[in-house]
């Protein structure tokens, strides 16, 4: 038996999955882990301080994004994963804090807090997959759930309207804000990419199926099916008004890059005027750690 | 000689289409195999057109399957499953 | 060790409680407060917020309650011994919160400076009324630490050792105030730093690789990683195996569950704080806590100087209950008078732990200001017959 073994090479996603925890329990035709894989691709382009980065999720599908990502990892409560990783990111502002969390958790029971980080320009990233459905429950009506879809807490067809989330998060003072979907694979890494280096309160929104729950019980075919539905209806129009790209049913998705502006963050603002204001006596820390 | 090949973990694979719909130069098909979840999971029916671009990769949602470029083995190589996932009791398959 | 000498402000003082809490946490070495405000307690934020930037740390205010008890935990992780204040509507916004920290694990201190309920109830005017919700308030099964200052010395005092035992025993650690003694202003020594016990965070010196986030030590608690040092830990409200990993299976329930309870109960002998006055011999002993052991301190006085020979046991750890202290006293006296600025709370739990073996009494009071001592007396004298 020859001692030569053929050295395969590995996936580079692996090194930021917890492989013990794999596989995960996401349907097939989801998009949340393909999410991931341009989250991973954007880790490695970045050059990120992967040490110093830690991801913080919801409840939900989503949610679980934490529970599989070889970081330091925080599964919070539901709608809390952004004042938690307030917290985290004021005590220690050396992290590099992402939220990583789904349309429900982020906009409905969360929406309070989003808007508050978002106000605040608190420097987080924020990557809410929006699969238009509270999938882990088993798919009742969300905030960005479209009119006249099918859902089990809408068994006649829903009525909400529905949020326009890059329209809310700019509104609510994002500086950068942009909409791709699980298709938009490169896209997406490179978005994430750059979302990394900005400074400042940041959102990706990642339209994703969600096959088992939205997409069936609407006849709307797979995972793939939706997939190629977003190839196929997607128009990329960066720098587009946020107002006016709102979602339907059926009707086009736009994507792209539609707010990259500069406004002091928070951190800095707390600093510049407790400095103004206190001269020698403030006493500035790196991180608020205890022995 | 293929500028890349994949690299696919069959017994993650849950046959969503994605890759073999995506990939650029069409080299993946699902094959009439299946996987011990019943799932038809790809093959290289054309792997000379591979280019390694990873694609497959990216849009794997269960990181079932991965591109990379030569020079790497040309070979299709179909790595073994995980311990755990062949030895996992039914237990604690159910706790996850 | 010794507390940071940034954050202790030696010296004599004139402060009411709510201040005094806060140099409490401050000489405890909290450098991270998330709050909203909410009377009675919103001094202790306020205070904290004027104190912070020249001690070194950060205060927000956030947008809720439901913000400001999750913020803190965030905080925790980040590095930093964090709290936060409220008082009965925000203390009910925050239960979520709370079970989170106990599951966690997250070191952690929440102050409750109690007002008159339910609801909106009275803003301004002092009860007792959430001392089991503090036991009790969140789902499932966890236990808590919740110690009761009855004057603003012990407000500064029992603050620093809530941070203690939440650092020692790594679950959230309540001080419930009322609103008595969070605005009455009395003299408060704070000591110089190195007079100063304090507990540092049990981080971990093991390596990321041989680290496993929950598996305890002998005293059923685990060590903290440290975020940002490539331990890539994973904290989650699941219930979760030795690695901090989603387990769903009964045994794992099982395990880390009772471990929770465990840590606290049998942790008892250390955690149980009280004070006894004349308890041998004695006939009735009355059972009280915060400001209402003040007003009966009164009674008490009144009754023995007409003869009565009255005990006075004050708990100063209301949870884990004195529980062998209170069984014991029932063994050797007729009554147990319990005053409380509530419909009966603490007084259940009197009841329990004496079971049957002497009278239990309740001075109830629907709360909005404190008994007369007369009340108490009154009954102290009946049961003493």
């Amino acid at each position: 038996m020859s001692e030569a073994t053929v050295q395969l090479p590995t996936n580079p996603v692996e090194q930021f999955l917890r492989m013990d925890r794999i596989p995960h329990i996401w349907c097939p035709g989801c998009g949340i882990g393909t999410s991931v894989n341009s989250f991973a691709h954007a880790l490695i382009d970045a050059k990120i301080d992967v040490k110093n980065t830690a991801i913080v999720s919801g409840i939900g599908c989503t949610g679980r994004v934490a529970g599989y990502t070889n970081l330091d990892s925080f599964h919070t409560t539901h709608g809390r994963a952004i004042p938690f990783a307030t917290g985290l990111k004021l005590a220690n502002p050396k992290l590099n804090v992402v939220v990583y969390s789904g349309d429900g958790d982020l906009f409905a029971i969360g929406g309070n807090h989003l808007i508050h980080a978002a106000r605040r320009n608190v420097d987080i990233k924020v990557i809410c997959i929006n699969n238009l459905i509270y999938a882990m429950t088993g798919g009742q009506t969300a905030p960005t759930t479209p009119g006249s879809v099918i859902t089990s807490t809408n068994p006649y067809g829903t009525y909400d309207p529905a949020f326009n989330l890059p329209y809310l998060v700019e509104a609510a003072g994002a500086v950068y804000v942009a909409r791709w979907t699980a298709f938009h694979v490169r896209q997406l890494a490179r978005a994430m990419q750059e979302m990394f280096a900005k400074k400042g309160f940041s959102f990706i929104e990642v339209l994703s199926p969600c096959p088992t729950l939205y997409q069936r019980r609407n006849k709307m075919g797979d995972g793939l099916d939706t997939m190629k539905f977003y190839k196929q209806v997607s128009k990329v129009r960066n720098g587009a008004p946020t107002s006016e790209v709102a979602l339907s049913r059926s009707g086009e998705i736009v994507v792209g890059k539609f707010v990259d502006r500069e406004r002091a963050d928070y951190g800095g603002l707390m600093h510049d005027t407790l400095a103004d204001a206190l001269g020698d006596e403030y006493v500035e820390t790196e991180c608020c750690t205890c022995q | 000689m293929a500028k890349g090949s994949v690299q696919i973990v069959v017994e993650r694979c849950k046959a969503c289409g994605f890759c073999v719909e995506f990939c650029p130069t069409h080299v993946l098909a699902l094959s009439s195999a299946f996987n011990a979840k019943g799932y038809h999971t790809p093959y290289m029916s054309h792997p000379e057109k591979c280019s390694g671009c990873d694609l497959c990769g990216m849009y794997c949602p269960d990181f079932a399957i991965f591109g990379f470029k030569e020079p790497a083995p040309a070979k299709e190589a179909v790595a073994a499953p995980p311990p755990s996932v062949t030895e996992t009791s039914k237990e604690e398959q159910d706790a996850r | 060790m010794h507390a940071d000498p940034a954050g202790v402000m030696t010296g004599t003082h004139f402060l009411d409680g709510d201040h005094a809490c806060c140099e409490g946490a401050l000489a405890a070495g909290a450098r991270f407060s998330s709050g909203y405000p909410i009377t009675p307690s919103t001094e202790v934020v306020e205070r904290f917020a004027n104190r912070i930037p020249t001690v070194g740390g950060t205060f927000i205010q956030m947008e809720d309650e439901l913000a400001a008890s999750i913020t803190l935990q965030g905080a925790v992780w980040g590095g930093a011994k964090a709290f936060t204040v409220t008082s009965g509507p925000g203390f009910s916004l925050m239960m979520e919160h709370i079970g989170y920290a106990a599951m966690t694990e997250t070191p952690c201190v929440f102050i409750d400076v109690q007002r008159g309920g339910p609801s909106t109830g009275l803003p301004t005017l002092p009860a007792q009324a959430d001392m089991m919700q503090v036991r009790w308030g969140s789902h499932g099964d966890y236990a808590v630490i919740a110690l009761c200052p009855n004057s603003p010395q012990e407000c500064f005092d029992l603050t620093i050792t809530a941070f203690n035992m939440a650092e020692k025993y790594r679950c959230p650690v309540f001080v419930m105030l009322d609103e008595v003694v969070g605005h009455m202003t009395e003299k408060v020594v704070i000591p110089p730093p190195d007079q100063i016990e304090v507990e540092p965070r049990r981080y971990t010196t093991l390596p990321p690789q041989e680290f496993l986030a929950f598996q305890p030590g002998e005293d059923l608690v685990p060590d903290m990683p440290r975020v940002g040092e490539g331990y890539n830990v994973h904290v989650t409200g699941l219930t979760h195996d030795e690695r901090g990993y989603p387990d769903m299976r009964p045994v794992v329930q099982d395990k880390l569950v009772k471990r929770l309870l465990d840590k606290i109960n049998k942790n008892a002998g250390d955690i149980v704080l009280y004070e006894e006055d004349q308890i041998e011999g004695a006939d009735v002993v009355v059972v009280s806590y915060g400001i209402t052991s003040r007003v009966a301190q009164r009674a008490i006085d009144m009754a023995r100087s007409r003869g009565v020979k009255v005990g006075k046991f004050r708990i100063i750890t209301a949870w884990p209950f004195p529980e062998k202290q209170i069984a014991e006293i029932a063994g050797k006296v007729k009554a147990l008078v319990v005053p409380e600025l509530n419909l009966g709370q603490m007084v259940r739990e009197v009841e329990r732990c004496a079971a049957g073996k002497a009278v239990v009494r309740l001075v109830g009071h629907a709360g909005g200001s404190v008994h007369k001592p007369e009340d108490i007396l009154q009954v102290i004298l009946e049961v003493a017959r």
